[in-house]
């Protein structure tokens, strides 16, 4: 722990002029404009199954009865899960006064917000009629209806809502110090103008300082109890459900976890390319990986109980539909899907458990990439296992998806990245002022 | 003390040091000296400085604390009238005012209205957004949010005066003090 | 991205329906609304009853007549709304209808609005005039020296009127021959009682005297002009909980069929078999007759059979299927006379046909005087030979010889593509006739509407061809039943009715042969049985462009809109196939290719191909689809025989059945006991299935409305006929989805019949499931727009206009009754369609889900009723459209809140249970269990 967060070769000015340089530098680097040009070309993807699947109609997917809920909801839980490490890692481990969060959290909330964008894009396309989406909204209407407060889906959009607009406040308020140091140091006019704007004339008086540290405190609590209840709310959508495989109590912890899980995952994902791609290995040290590596284990060991639970209770409890449910997921036609979820979301990521693993960052970003591919798929068991055979023999079915549900889910993860090649871009991915700060402290060398 | 602005070819005088630990020294120097219309600008939050120039508690936090519970009645309430006053409807056999179903809109906008109310609160409370302050016409300043921290004495302070406070920023230890034109 | 098909007749893709277009077409279908209403018939048409005769706006009028499937008439009452018929039921004064339709009559309503019916005349394949043919057909008759050469092919005529027509032609022209050829309907019945009595006679059941029913293949619940009549009788001796001995049914057949699936005691048997099982139990009641060898099981059951049926004299009965060799019946009317229960339980009616002669025969002697060239004129009328004739006979090669060839139809077919003229027939809705009834009943035919296209009725067509001066269907009816007294009151009175008085035939009296001659064919099993059976949904093809019989569950399969090779589990383990892979049929020098099937109780080594698919022309939708068993098809075994050699061939076909999975997994979702453990413990029923019971709730119930409407099925009434689920798709609306759509799920069955499979004993168990009405709804609950919500008297409401498709309700509801517009399967375009619609029931638009409404337009529509009157809905007053149709009277709607009605009767019964019960979810439809009655000889 006496080890500096930070590389000792850096200074106020050094740390400034390097995480600025990223956004300041004239022109794109290469690789960048690879990656957004790759992105974009799925984002286009996805743009074109949309106006598709407006034009014909719900029914290009591979939905039906029983499986009326497909890979739409899958995504939809995927990235909302995936959106809450950013959150965590700035709010709770701010409470915790975890100072190793200073490098990571501002992008982790970028990818955060992204991810919620592409979440809540499923709820609305999924709908049979998405042009009526809003009628979820309460609002005064001449139909003079209402929204039904008891559907879990209400809870859903306030819950999507609410944790949206709080993590764009938690995240711009982040950068209002960060602005102002990119208005003072960009050398192209409009550039400062653009960032001046933005920063709303933050000069960094000392009263501000005081106000802003006691909002931002208050915005960390706060998304902290955000964090944890959004993704309950949305294990809730199962939960508050009667069908064997989802009605059952211990979806919001475990649904939780999972988030956080995948979250880390995916933070790992972007972190360790940006790092080395960036040279921000100073900022994003080896012991932050190890940290979050760590997080990882912790979390997946929860999740792996939660799954443990599930199948204990089906064997404990006496309700013979859930038991049949859990003997289909082991031996149903989706069995695939169950054995590698439990390859890719418990065997895979034990390899933690050693350092050398946590110690190099490419193993590390391997087993990330198994956590992300395994939670998609402990979403589809949970979604497809329990829909496809429920209580009436008769009405079993089969789900496959067509070409237009893959299109649309590769599709959003085009939206992410380009939002996070435009992110990585044109804003500072570390917290300037945070670092600065940083540096401040005894212990951090500062030459 | 109009009379002393209006005769004041500045708005004040400010003072650049080169860390944060003298900035805070000097600022309490110049609070001690009786200087009370003054401010530090630091590009990182500093301890203890906002105290040292005599600022100690910011209402922030009730502002936050109001804004939750208004989150949480409007939340309640609209459930309640919207389900059980304003268009009763049997769903599913639940009573009209099944509030146990409520709970979960009422804790969200809970948390809505109340980050809401922190912002902008803090926003409010420190005059943002601001585009035009004084200080932006010294050059140095640009590195307030960089490397540098700097005290600001407005000339609207009984005590300023000119010559007076500027030989006693020097004495504070400033690298170099600048005079803050209109 | 497979082609989807949107609508009755499939057409590429759903287009979405901007609101622009919607007004338009609106306004269009309301234009056409208005002219409908002007389209009615010029002559008078006199409404059901006691109705009043002068046309409310709005208000639907009922009209008798009948309609004909083959040699089977079934009277109907058909909803006219402003002179536009939307839907038939059953007429309840008709004898083979009581007030029941089944499947194809009810259908018949779909055909009418068909936009493929052929709608003008056409001269080798080009639209002509009536006029134009009329100059044709002159000159080639007045080339016939008084008929010579020219031939009359029609079905079978049970048109008392038509039959005088044809008569009076052939006096007129000596040299002319009438041949008949119905597909499917047999001769060996009639034969039969030549052999019996020397007399073509048919029988007729009583099975309200029948105690012990042992049928030799015969469906008589599910095919055969009596069955509507059958169910109800049958059923009325299943209810033992209402104090009455309970009858018990044996069936042996090869195929299973509903009357399989009803029987206490089911043996696959093959053909052999079953003839070797009546002679042992004619030998058994004291017949003289030789016996052929018979191994077990088939020996126990059938000396169980026969001593049930010598046990219980004069009230039981042995029945045999229409499919069974002439032998076989006649050995089943000397058992029925020597048990006395000919008189009882069977009595015998001359046949309903103009002339009834054997159909194979006649068509044999058509085609050799072809071959011939012997004939020189051929006029087919309402027949489509060249697809439905054996194949052996190869009509369409000799058809193709003939100087002249007329054919008269409802749908340009394959006959009509190679017949120099094919001339439009009207639909019977639209023209005047008569028909008689399985027991001699006649009824007098009016149209509900003025002919839609230039079709001309058969009787028209007849009298345009040979009357110097022709005459109108009207005019022909009426001259035909002139002679009664007091005639225009006979007509106001047999047209208001729907039957015809005192036509009635009496049951005659005869007696059996000493001995009956004996044809002991050698004992050949080799190899595997062919079984050539008429499709259960388009019988012999003539439904086969019919979206909603398409559609339609086949009761044993689940199959829709294909045929496929039925074969046995045994079968299917020693050639190695799933369902869907293809098989090779060779059966007498003849190959067929077509996907398998495997169904549970079905004799080990028969093979059924049902007739009727392998269309090439007839219609959008009837061309392509299955695979067309004609083709193995001989004259003189035309429902096939032994010798048929199986192969496995590579290669798959999808098969869309609507239900994959055929075990319950001890589910319990039909409850069943036999008669002696429902005795020892009467509440069998009411044991919940495996789960939590669920009864107690936190929150308080609901007050019930002024009414409380729920309702029962009957599972010991209900046979699977699936009439239910035709008659909740007229009534409602309900569109077609096509095959794609049903491949994926996503058919739109309101109503739909789960069939279950329980090995022991071998049985299949039927269960209609319409939306069971919960009062604590889990559809409700989930939807976050308040879309379906709960009525004051428990209705479980959907309202489309409000849903935004979340599709969360399907997923909570456990009874998977929800049904989902994953696109715009209503078709808005085609015009006829508009007039099909029910005006009460609001079409369904893309994106929104729908469900049953427990009909709640006729709720509404009783309400007002009472309401003017000041009154409470009486019982019974509500009939849904499934009770409606269901000819076994399983289906019992009604108020709870009303202790009298026959639903809180039905509720109060011990065999009511709900399904699911642990959920807590209070159905308000629930269920009657079902129970067996099986005999103690073979109770093992």
């Amino acid at each position: 722990m006496n080890r500096p967060w930070i590389g000792p070769e850096h200074t106020y000015a050094s740390v400034t002029d390097k995480i600025s340089a990223i956004v300041l530098t004239e022109k794109a680097p290469r690789a960048w404009l690879w990656g957004f040009g790759v992105s974009l070309l799925l984002l286009s993807m996805l743009v074109a199954a949309t106006v598709y699947l407006f034009a014909a109609g719900i029914g290009v997917w591979g939905v039906n009865v029983p499986v009326s809920w497909g890979f739409a909801i899958i995504n939809f839980v995927w990235w909302i899960g995936i959106g809450h490490a950013g959150t965590l890692i700035s709010a709770i481990l701010l409470l915790l006064r975890q100072k190793w969060r200073t490098s990571i959290n501002r992008f982790a909330e970028a990818m955060t917000l992204f991810a919620v964008v592409c979440a809540a894009l499923f709820p609305v396309l999924h709908l049979g009629r998405p042009d009526k989406f809003y009628w979820l909204i309460p609002y005064p209407s001449t139909m003079g209806v209402w929204p039904q407060f008891r559907s879990p889906l209400i809870w859903d959009f306030f819950a999507i809502s609410t944790y949206g607009t709080v993590s764009l406040l938690f995240w711009y308020v982040g950068l209002i110090p960060d602005l102002a140091t990119l208005r003072d140091g960009a050398r192209r006019p409009w550039a400062s103008k653009v960032y001046g704007f933005l920063a709303m004339g933050w000069r960094g008086s000392a009263r501000h300082w005081h106000r802003y540290e006691t909002a931002y405190l208050l915005l960390a609590g706060l998304a902290t109890a955000l964090v944890v209840s959004v993704h309950s709310i949305v294990s809730l959508d199962f939960a508050a459900s009667l069908l064997p495989g989802w009605h059952t109590t211990i979806f919001p912890p475990y649904f939780v976890s999972g988030a956080i899980y995948s979250g880390f995952a995916m933070v790992l994902t972007l972190a360790i390319p940006l790092r080395a791609y960036y040279g921000l290995e100073a900022f994003i040290t080896e012991r932050h990986l190890n940290n979050m590596a760590n997080v990882m284990l912790a979390t997946g060991l929860i999740v792996a109980y939660g799954y443990l639970m599930e199948h204990f209770m089906s064997w404990y409890g006496e309700n013979a539909y859930e038991h049949a449910v859990t003997i289909n997921r082991m031996r149903g036609p989706y069995a695939p899907a169950y054995w590698a979820l439990l390859l890719f979301n418990v065997i895979i990521p034990q390899s933690l458990w050693w350092r050398r693993v946590r110690a190099s960052p490419w193993a590390l970003l391997a087993v990330s990439l198994s956590v992300n591919l395994g939670m998609w798929l402990e979403r589809f068991v949970i979604v497809i296992t329990s829909l496809h055979r429920d209580f009436l023999v008769s009405s079993w079915g089969m789900y496959y998806p067509t070409r237009w549900d893959w299109a649309t889910f590769l599709g959003s993860l085009g939206l992410f990245f380009t939002a996070m090649f435009l992110f990585i871009r044109f804003l500072p991915v570390i917290s300037v002022s945070e670092t600065r700060e940083l540096l401040s402290e005894p212990g951090a060398s500062r030459s | 003390m109009n009379t002393a602005t209006e005769r004041a070819p500045s708005c004040g005088l400010l003072a650049e040091f080169a860390d944060h630990k003298a900035l805070v020294a000097a600022a309490r120097g110049a609070y001690a000296a009786g200087y009370r219309r003054l401010d530090a600008f630091s590009p990182f939050p500093v301890e203890g400085l906002s105290e040292a120039i005599g600022f100690h508690r910011d209402a922030l936090a009730p502002v936050v604390l109001g804004g939750g519970v208004l989150g949480a009645g409007v939340g309640y309430a609209m459930q309640y009238y919207l389900s059980a006053v304003h268009y009763p409807l049997n769903v599913g056999g639940r009573p009209l005012h099944s509030w146990p179903a409520f709970v979960p809109v009422i804790y969200e906008m809970t948390i809505l209205f109340a980050a809401l109310a922190a912002v902008f609160g803090m926003l409010l409370l420190n005059g943002l957004p601001r585009p035009y302050h004084p200080v932006f016409n010294v050059p140095a300043f640009a590195r307030a949010s960089r490397d540098r921290f700097f005290l600001y004495i407005e000339s609207s302070d009984p005590l300023f005066d000119l010559q007076d406070t500027r030989r006693f920023l020097r004495r504070q230890g400033a690298l170099d003090v600048a005079d803050v034109p209109a | 991205m497979p082609p989807l098909t949107i609508d009755e007749w499939p057409e590429g893709w759903p287009t979405d329906l901007s609101r622009r277009d919607f007004l338009k077409w609106s306004g269009a279908s309301l234009a056409l609304a208005l002219l409908s209403a002007c389209r009615q018939p010029l002559e008078k048409i006199i409404p059901y009853g006691q109705e009043p005769e002068n046309l409310v706006a709005g208000k639907p009028l009922s009209f008798a007549t009948a309609l004909a499937q083959g040699r089977s008439a079934c009277g109907v009452l058909v909803t006219s709304h402003m002179g536009r018929p939307t839907r038939i039921d059953g007429n309840p004064r008709h004898p083979d209808s009581l007030g029941a339709a089944d499947i194809f009559t009810q259908a018949e309503i779909l055909n009418l609005y068909d936009p493929d019916r052929s709608q003008v005349v056409l001269e080798a394949g080009q639209p002509s005039h009536w006029q134009t043919f009329a100059a044709a057909w002159t000159r080639v008759l007045s080339g016939l020296r008084n008929g010579e050469g020219l031939r009359i092919l029609t079905g079978a005529v049970i048109s008392p009127s038509l039959g005088d027509q044809l008569s009076r032609i052939l006096k007129r022209y000596p040299g002319a021959r009438w041949h008949q050829y119905e597909p499917v309907a047999s001769d060996a019945p009639q034969e039969g009682s030549l052999l019996a009595f020397g007399r073509r006679l048919l029988p007729r059941y009583r099975l309200r005297e029948a105690e012990i029913i042992v049928s030799l293949d015969s469906d008589f619940l599910g095919s055969g002009p009596g069955r509507l009549a059958y169910a109800r009788e049958f059923a009325s001796r299943r209810r033992p909980e209402r104090g009455q001995p309970m009858s018990r049914l044996y069936v042996a057949e090869g195929t299973p069929s509903i009357t399989g699936s009803m029987a206490d005691h089911h043996l696959p048997a093959s053909q052999l078999q079953i003839e070797a099982m009546a002679r042992q139990i004619a030998w058994a009641c004291g017949a003289r007759c030789a016996r052929l060898p018979l191994e077990e099981p088939a020996r126990r059951w059938a000396a169980a059979a026969a001593a049930d049926l010598k046990r219980s004299r004069g009230r039981g009965l042995l029945a045999v299927g229409e499919f069974q060799p002439p032998m076989v019946h006649a050995l089943a009317h000397a058992v029925n006379h020597a048990l006395g229960n000919a008189g009882s339980t069977v009595e015998y009616l001359p046949p309903p046909d103009f002339r009834p002669e054997s159909h194979a025969r006649s068509m044999g002697t058509l085609a050799r005087d072809m071959g011939a060239g012997r004939v020189s004129a051929l006029v087919t009328v309402d027949c489509n030979p060249a697809y439905a004739a054996p194949a052996d006979l190869d009509f369409p090669g000799l058809y193709r010889r003939l100087p002249f060839r007329v054919h008269a139809g409802h749908y340009a077919d394959e006959t009509a593509a190679i017949s120099h003229w094919h001339l439009p027939l009207a639909h019977p809705l639209e023209s005047w006739g008569d028909l008689r009834a399985s027991d001699g009943t006649v009824t007098l035919c009016q149209p509900l509407i003025a002919p839609l296209y230039e079709g001309k009725s058969a009787s028209e067509l007849l009298s345009a061809l040979f009357d110097e001066n022709p005459r109108s269907g009207y005019e022909l009816l009426r001259a035909r039943w002139r002679h009664r007294p007091s005639f225009e009151r006979f007509w106001l009175e047999s047209l208001s009715e729907g039957v015809v008085a005192g036509t009635r035939y009496s049951p005659q009296r005869v007696e059996p042969r000493r001995t009956l001659a004996e044809r002991l064919e050698p004992v050949s099993q080799a190899g595997y049985e062919l079984l050539l059976r008429p499709d259960p949904t388009v019988l012999d093809g003539r439904h086969a462009n019919n979206g909603w019989l398409q559609e339609l569950p086949k009761p044993q399969t689940t199959l829709t809109w294909d045929n496929a090779a039925l074969i046995s589990p045994l079968t299917a383990r020693t050639l190695e196939v799933e369902n869907g892979d293809l098989l090779e049929l060779r059966f007498r020098g003849r190959l067929l290719e077509a996907p398998a099937w495997v169904l549970a109780n079905q004799a080990e080594r028969s093979v059924t191909l049902h007739l009727g698919y392998g269309r090439r022309a007839g219609g959008k939708t009837a061309a392509g689809l299955g695979v067309d068993a004609y083709a193995l098809r001989q004259g003189a075994e035309p429902w096939g025989g032994s010798g048929l050699e199986l192969a496995k061939r590579s290669g798959r076909r999808a098969l869309a059945a609507t239900q994959g999975h055929h075990s319950m997994e001890g589910r319990r979702h039909v409850r069943a006991a036999t008669l002696a453990q429902f005795k020892a413990r009467p509440d069998f029923a009411r044991q919940t299935e495996p789960g939590p019971a669920a009864e107690e709730s936190l929150y308080p119930r609901w007050e019930p409305g002024e009414y409380a409407w729920g309702m029962t099925v009957n599972l010991n009434s209900c046979i699977g006929c699936s009439a239910c689920v035709i008659a909740c798709q007229a009534e409602n609306n309900s569109p077609v989805v096509g095959k794609q759509e049903v491949l994926r799920g996503r058919e739109m069955h309101w109503l739909r019949v789960d069939r279950y499979v329980e090995e022991h004993p071998p049985r299949m168990l039927h269960q209609p499931v319409p939306c069971m009405h919960c009062e604590n709804a889990p559809c409700e609950l989930v939807c976050p727009v308040g879309a379906t919500v709960h009525s004051q008297e428990g209705l479980n409401e959907m309202v489309y206009n409000r849903c935004v498709g979340t599709r969360y309700c399907s997923n909570n509801c456990p009874y998977k009754v929800r049904r989902f517009n994953f696109f715009q399967y209503a078709d808005l375009k085609t015009e006829s369609l508009k007039m099909l619609r029910n005006p009460e029931v609001s079409v369904r638009e893309r994106g929104v889900m729908e469900k049953c409404t427990y009909c709640v337009q006729r709720i509404s529509a009783a309400r007002i009723a009472a309401k003017k009157e000041g009154r409470r809905i009486r019982d019974g007053e509500v009939v849904t459209a499934c009770q409606a149709a269901c000819p076994a009277e399983a289906i019992v709607f009604g108020d709870l809140r009303d202790a009298q009605s026959r639903l809180s009767g039905q509720k109060a019964d011990p065999l009511n249970y709900d399904l699911l019960a642990s959920l807590g979810t209070r159905p308000r439809t629930s269920y009657l269990a079902r129970l067996t009655n099986p005999a103690p000889e073979l109770a093992s």
